[in-house]
């Protein structure tokens, strides 16, 4: 590991192969990992939101009776993978000297990002329909501003991809997919892992 | 700079090779661990396996280090090799989350039960 070089921002680094990408990369992942750490405080607020009204339930029903725990195993397992395919068509970024095996890894990361997407409308809708919306009482509130919140970040990131992937199509790979594909990642893993907390204190929390 | 690098070709695809596979490992045994660490909390409240307390601590004890490894081996963040103001401000952002999350529930908290 002591012979590994430094890093020059988070996410992976492209190093001296990339010639063209190294000159501005330092400078546009510090601003985007800026970005995702500001995005970590919301987050981190919709949470303590979400604890201050866990018995704010107004007689409405709880975890116990909406959640599914197959269902967020799987979300989980879905999401996780991508976070490892996506780390895939990163190292093919850096190393591949073919651009077909970089965007097999952003498909396969994006057909398990919709199947993340496809699980969670299905909890939210059969939420609904056992009386859970968000108009049913504060705790509800609070889940459906957390959550959702990161299904959004997880459509712009689907979004994101799919330009990308149009850009590599058009452009090829040039500096701009390649920094745009630095920034991605950091989204994507970074999204992974506000994942990890949700599945952690919410779902699993409260069907503990 | 590009006629250097062509007279160390071999050398620098030896490295590159070395680094490749680094690097690869690095995101399997992310992958692998957060796999374990996501299985154990998942398979210990589906089947019940301690009582409640227990439950949470260690569903909290495996997300956390889940989150490490995350840093660790997805964002790469290595602290001897990282910027330090990657660092700084990682540090910086945890602070702020700990302030707000605690302080936010600990007000809360004190209010319901005055109020309550």
């Amino acid at each position: 590991m002591s012979a590994a070089p430094p890093l020059q921002h988070p996410g992976i680094n492209l190093g001296p192969a990339h010639p063209d990408a190294a000159e501005k990369s330092g400078e546009l992942l510090f601003g985007f990992w800026a970005f995702l750490m500001s995005d970590a405080i919301v987050f981190g607020l919709l949470f303590a939101t979400y604890a201050a009204m866990l018995h704010a339930r107004a007689g409405g029903p709880g975890p116990a009776k909406l959640f599914d725990i197959k269902s967020a195993f799987i979300e989980t397992l879905a999401l996780l993978t991508s976070s490892f395919t996506f780390g895939m068509a990163s190292l093919a970024l850096k190393y591949g000297k073919r651009v077909a095996p970089l965007l097999g890894w952003l498909a396969a990361t994006l057909v398990l990002a919709g199947l993340f997407l496809g699980f969670e409308v299905h909890d939210f809708l059969s939420m609904f329909a056992k009386g859970g919306g968000p108009d049913r009482s504060g705790y509800l509130s609070a889940f459906f501003a957390l959550v959702p919140l990161h299904g959004l970040h997880v459509t712009s990131g689907i979004i994101w991809m799919i330009a990308l992937i149009g850009q590599i199509k058009v452009y090829g790979v040039d500096r701009e997919v390649k920094l745009g594909l630095l920034r991605l990642g950091l989204f994507w893993h970074f999204l992974d892992i506000v994942w990890v907390a949700i599945f952690s204190c919410i779902y699993l929390g409260g069907l503990a | 700079m590009s006629g250097r690098a062509e007279d160390v070709r071999q050398p620098r695809a030896d490295r590159d090779d070395r680094e490749y596979s680094r690097e690869l490992r690095q995101y399997l045994w992310g992958y692998g661990l957060a796999l374990c660490l996501t299985l154990v909390p998942f398979g210990l409240v589906n089947w019940s396996l301690l009582e409640q307390y227990g439950l949470y601590v260690a569903i909290g004890a495996c997300a956390l280090v889940q989150i490490g490894i995350h840093f660790r081996c997805f964002l790469h963040i290595d602290p001897p090799r990282q910027n330090t103001d990657d660092l700084h401000l990682i540090l910086f952002s945890s602070l702020l989350l700990f302030f707000m999350i605690a302080g936010t529930i600990w007000i809360l908290a004190s209010l319901a039960v005055r109020t309550g």
